[in-house]
């Protein structure tokens, strides 16, 4: 049986179809064709959130997942996520969880606060 | 009076494209204003990824983004006014801005580049029907005080427009702890990109009512219900179809609108469908030497396109400071015709294209098997086979310029169903 | 024991307690909302009407022309935007020509000047005539007039001169005593020597409480559609058709803020406090303005609201000494903003004079301190101002280029502001295109910081209506 998929490897949206065999048509560039097998098996997102952040100039530091962690997982990152409190200075992709719930992902910041 | 070779109005995407060019071109005496505390402009609050793929060839989140460009100027010689608003310009190109520094202050500017983005329409300007309660937002402004300040605006949320602003909001509203009930559009599809449906609302559950509207708010002084209704193919609520559902909050993901208080000072053209100002191939406006980039000019889905169109801009900057631009002459307008919304530019003069011209243009409604058509006066000199044309998505097209001619008048584009 | 209760602190309210401040009294002023002036007085045309049509011999046409004439003294004290356009009636069909005639003779009886004009005539004053306007009666001595800034200032004027307010506080039962009554509201238990009923829209039911059914007040609903500043010379002064029983029908008008209004309609509604708008009633506006005027660009709409006139049974203002100790000044519908002034002074002087005579204050002012408008200032005098303090310098609202010190100067006045919308009303700060998109979350933080409360209990508008809900990240949040 095929499945019918968008791509969301970039804001193109190609639609893909894939087959029992992983065959995947519809994609514009190799990319498609393992996020439409991992998106059969076990769908990954990227996580993007904010960070408490004490500092002079704002009160929430931006942070993603260094990599794509799995979509049935996003609820707990963000507890996680919510626990942390840090302190400005911080630097452009500092980590802020390093191992985030041993998924071997960081949470990493994504804007640099000076002061 | 100080005097700048360049002056960018406004620090964001664009802003920060143009700067960056204008410094590569070896000019001198750039300065950027911005109104802000820091330079990014909208990108601070877009903390989703995604952007990025065309300039840097990887996903970055808005912030990150800005952060590229921010570093790149760091170096270089480019004067930046942060906190500043300008609150005057004159067809003399002379700038008023204010700051709580140096109070108000009036430059004198060889060349502008209004790089001053777009701001979201509202309840005001669809004249939302019903009441007028607080917990209506546009979906930009619940993001800021979602992502900068920390702070949700309500729990129990429903979506009006299927634009990107509201789709990603769906999904961080929902990360936060909130409950998005549903996204209503009233087109038939979409506004937003595919991703954003699939990664904001499907991955969440979050229904989409295509060919929906909010026909009326209730609820006096806090929001309570919001009244939903099909729409019929004259886009009018059907009778009988009312859903209400119980909620704190309405965000408004309705379109942008490019801001161009400024521009009505110098009494530019605006153009009826992009809203902005119109502009030659040099995102030039009728003023010579007054450039648009960005959002100013006309609404972009990908802030990638921004960068490369203020680029544009600051060359036009470029070419006008070194008396390289030429006015008059053999001038082009393009037009949009069947199944496109509108063209940029608006005019193209023959002598000022180095080697092509990029048309950017949207489509009016969703197409499949398409061919798009580029006409020199009605001959067809370009043919793009397209399997999908959604009018979230904008259009680029290169046009060499070995295909046109000096005497060329109309450049068009067609959109034909196979 | 308090000498004088004014309830209700809207245009009525607010002058009555300005021109009792004059007095050597003790005045207490109530209002149920979280700011003055914040129902009738802020949802209307924003038109100082010469007072050439209400039916001679009644108080609305009395209180009109008296308070036409004190306008500019009044904003001139109250430092509130005011401008003199004149006005315009129009005559679209021939028959209308002779009810002109008979609007003319009517002003005229009222002591109000004004002038037949040609259409050639009239189409110099307002090139956007519609095509079938034929003729005008043109009112010289109409105008328009910032009204939230009028209701503040009078109410600040009051408060200057001793006035107490008493915000958010609403008037529950009212008890006959020995030498007055008694007021009881969701707070306390006041009395007081006269009782002074400004209630407006409510002002039968806070009657009814000394004397029943002694008349009603009906909401009459008008939506109006609110356009961008676009160009100051598409229209100089208001517009109206010829005026009918419902009204002065839909116009078009400039404002002080230099945007232009569209409409009212008019419709009765069941429920006092339904101000909500819809699509037919606001095309039937667009239709009815359209008749007036030409290339009305409705495509810089802002806002469309629509605000309720308090219609008194009694069909004229309801003004009245009820007995030694109460008196009514509610039902104040159209001309209620240009009559205010006038009948704020007729209460005073001689309503309550009849009752209790007052010494006159030694120290009384009319006058407000003057107000900063950076915009109106040249570019030397901002640049003097900003050097004394820097704040100025700092644009906050985008839209209407408000400055930050701007929205500090009113938070230091005697009537401040207790929300974001009250601060809106003040400065214009959220009044522009974006509507408030921009600015809100920064006006929000500067009230917060100033109320040294968190964001989250920033009131948009009355109690409890905070702009933000909940903190992020406040371990709360993810159940």
């Amino acid at each position: 049986m095929e499945h019918n998929l968008i791509c969301i490897v970039c804001p193109r949206g190609c639609h893909l179809t894939i087959d029992e065999n992983n065959n995947v048509k519809g994609n514009s560039c190799p990319r498609g064709i393992p996020y439409a097998i991992n998106e059969m098996t076990c769908p990954k997102r990227m996580l993007t959130s904010t960070v408490k952040i004490v500092s002079n100039t704002i009160s929430r530091l931006p942070v993603i997942t260094s990599e794509e962690i799995e979509k049935s997982k996003m609820f707990d990152v963000m507890k996680e996520i919510n626990k942390v409190e840090v302190k400005a200075p911080i630097k452009m992709h500092e980590v802020i969880i390093k191992n985030v719930l041993n998924t071997g992902v960081d949470v990493i910041s994504t804007r640099e606060i000076l002061e | 009076m100080n005097s700048y070779n360049v002056v960018i109005i406004g620090g964001g995407s664009a802003g920060l494209a143009a700067a960056k060019e204008c410094f590569d071109l070896g000019i001198k005496k750039v300065l950027i204003i911005e109104r802000d505390p820091v330079l990014g402009g909208i990108l601070n609050q877009c903390i989703h990824n995604g952007f990025g793929l065309h300039e840097f060839k990887e996903q970055l989140s808005g912030p990150e983004y800005a952060y590229r460009f921010i570093e790149m100027l760091k170096d270089t010689d480019v004067e930046i006014k942060l906190n500043t608003m300008v609150t005057d310009i004159t067809k003399e190109k002379h700038v008023v801005y204010t700051n709580e520094k140096e109070g108000y202050q009036e430059i004198e500017a060889k060349t502008i580049i209004f790089a001053m983005g777009c701001y979201e329409r509202n309840a005001g300007s669809i004249q939302l029907p019903g009441d007028r309660p607080v917990g209506v937002f546009t979906a930009g402004t619940a993001q800021k005080y979602l992502n900068i300040d920390g702070y949700l605006v309500g729990k129990k949320v429903f979506i009006l427009g299927s634009g990107d602003i509201g789709l990603i909001m769906a999904r961080r509203m929902t990360l936060e702890g909130a409950k998005v009930l549903g996204v209503a559009e009233i087109m038939p599809y979409s506004n937003g990109l595919n991703r954003n449906i699939v990664q904001c609302l499907n991955d969440f559950d979050i229904p989409l009512y295509l060919s929906h509207t909010v026909t009326k708010v209730i609820g006096k002084e806090k929001l309570e219900r919001i009244e939903l209704s099909q729409v019929d193919e004259r886009l009018m609520p059907i009778k009988g179809s009312e859903k209400y559902f119980d909620v704190d909050t309405l965000l408004l993901s309705i379109g942008l609108t490019p801001s161009t208080d400024l521009l009505s000072k110098l009494d530019l053209k605006i153009h009826p469908r992009t809203r902005g100002p119109i502009v030659n191939e040099h995102n030039e406006t009728s003023i010579p030497g007054v450039f648009v980039a960005g959002n100013g000019l006309h609404v972009h889905d990908l802030v990638d396109y921004v960068s490369r169109e203020a680029r544009l801009s600051a060359l036009g900057a470029y070419n006008y400071l070194n008396d390289k631009l030429h006015y008059g002459h053999d001038v082009i307008s393009t037009k949009n015709e069947m199944g496109v919304g509108y063209i940029v530019p608006q005019v193209i003069n023959y002598l000022n294209v180095e080697d092509k011209v990029t048309l950017k243009f949207r489509a009016t409604k969703p197409y499949q098997n398409v061919d798009i058509l580029i006409k020199a006066d009605d001959v067809i000199i370009k043919k793009i086979y397209k399997l999908n044309l959604i009018p979230s998505e904008m259009e680029n097209i290169d046009v060499t310029k070995s295909l046109i001619k000096p005497n060329t008048k109309v450049l068009s584009i067609e959109i034909k169903e196979r | 024991m308090f000498d004088i209760i004014v309830i209700g602190a809207g245009v009525i309210g607010s002058f009555i307690a300005r021109e009792l401040a004059k007095y050597d009294a003790n005045i207490l002023v109530f209002e149920k909302e979280n700011d003055v002036g914040n129902v009738t007085s802020m949802a209307n045309s924003a038109i100082v009407h010469s007072g050439y049509d209400p039916v001679p011999g009644t108080l609305k046409a009395k209180f009109n022309v008296l308070g036409n004439k004190l306008y500019e003294k009044t904003c001139e004290e109250l430092d509130v935007k005011f401008y003199k356009t004149g006005s315009m009636t129009v005559a679209t069909v021939e028959e209308h020509l002779a009810v002109l005639k008979d609007l003319e003779a009517r002003a005229h009886e009222n002591g109000v000047e004004v002038k037949l004009l040609s259409e050639q005539e009239a189409k110099e004053l307002a090139p956007h005539l519609n095509d079938s306007v034929i003729g005008a009666l043109y009112c010289p001595t109409a105008g328009v007039v910032d009204p939230f800034n009028l209701v503040v200032h009078a109410m600040e004027n009051a408060i200057d001169n001793g006035v107490n307010l008493k915000l958010n506080e609403e008037v529950v039962k009212i008890v006959k005593t020995q030498n007055g009554y008694s007021v009881v509201t969701n707070r306390g238990e006041y009395e007081a020597k006269i009782i002074i009923n400004a209630t407006g829209i409510n002002g039968d039911k806070i009657s009814d409480m000394v004397t029943p059914h002694h008349f009603d007040i009906t909401a009459r609903k008008g939506e109006y559609y609110v356009l961008d500043h676009f160009d100051d010379n598409f229209l100089s002064m208001p517009i109206f058709p010829l005026p009918s029983e419902k009204g002065k029908g839909i116009l078009m008008t400039p404002t002080s803020s230099h945007n232009y209004l569209v409409g009212p309609s008019s419709e009765f509604v069941d429920e006092k406090d339904d101000l909500s708008t819809d699509s037919l009633t606001l095309k039937q506006v667009k239709e009815q303005a359209s008749l007036i005027m030409k290339d009305i660009p409705f495509n810089m709409t802002i806002r469309t609201f629509a605000g309720n006139r308090p219609t008194p049974s009694t069909h004229d203002f309801v003004i009245e000494k009820v007995d030694d100790h109460f008196i009514n000044a509610v039902g104040i519908e159209s001309p209620g903003l240009v009559s205010a002034p006038a009948i704020g002074k007729y209460i005073a002087d001689e309503l309550v004079k009849e009752l209790i005579e007052f010494k006159k204050k030694e120290n009384y002012t009319p006058c407000v301190k003057k107000y900063v408008h950076m915009q109106m200032l040249s570019l030397e005098e901002r640049q003097k101002k900003i050097k004394e303090n820097p704040k100025y310098g700092h644009i906050i609202c985008k839209c209407e280029y408000v400055s930050e010190q701007e929205i500090l100067d009113v938070m230091e006045r005697s009537c401040p502001p207790h929300s974001i919308k009250a601060i809106k009303k003040r400065v214009r700060a959220g009044f522009g295109r974006c509507q408030g998109g921009m600015c809100q979350p920064l006006v929000a933080k500067i009230l917060a910081k100033y109320l040294n409360v968190a964001i989250s209990e920033v009131n948009y508008d009355e109690l409890g209506t905070n702009v933000v809900k909940f903190e992020t990240k406040a371990g709360d949040t993810n159940e």
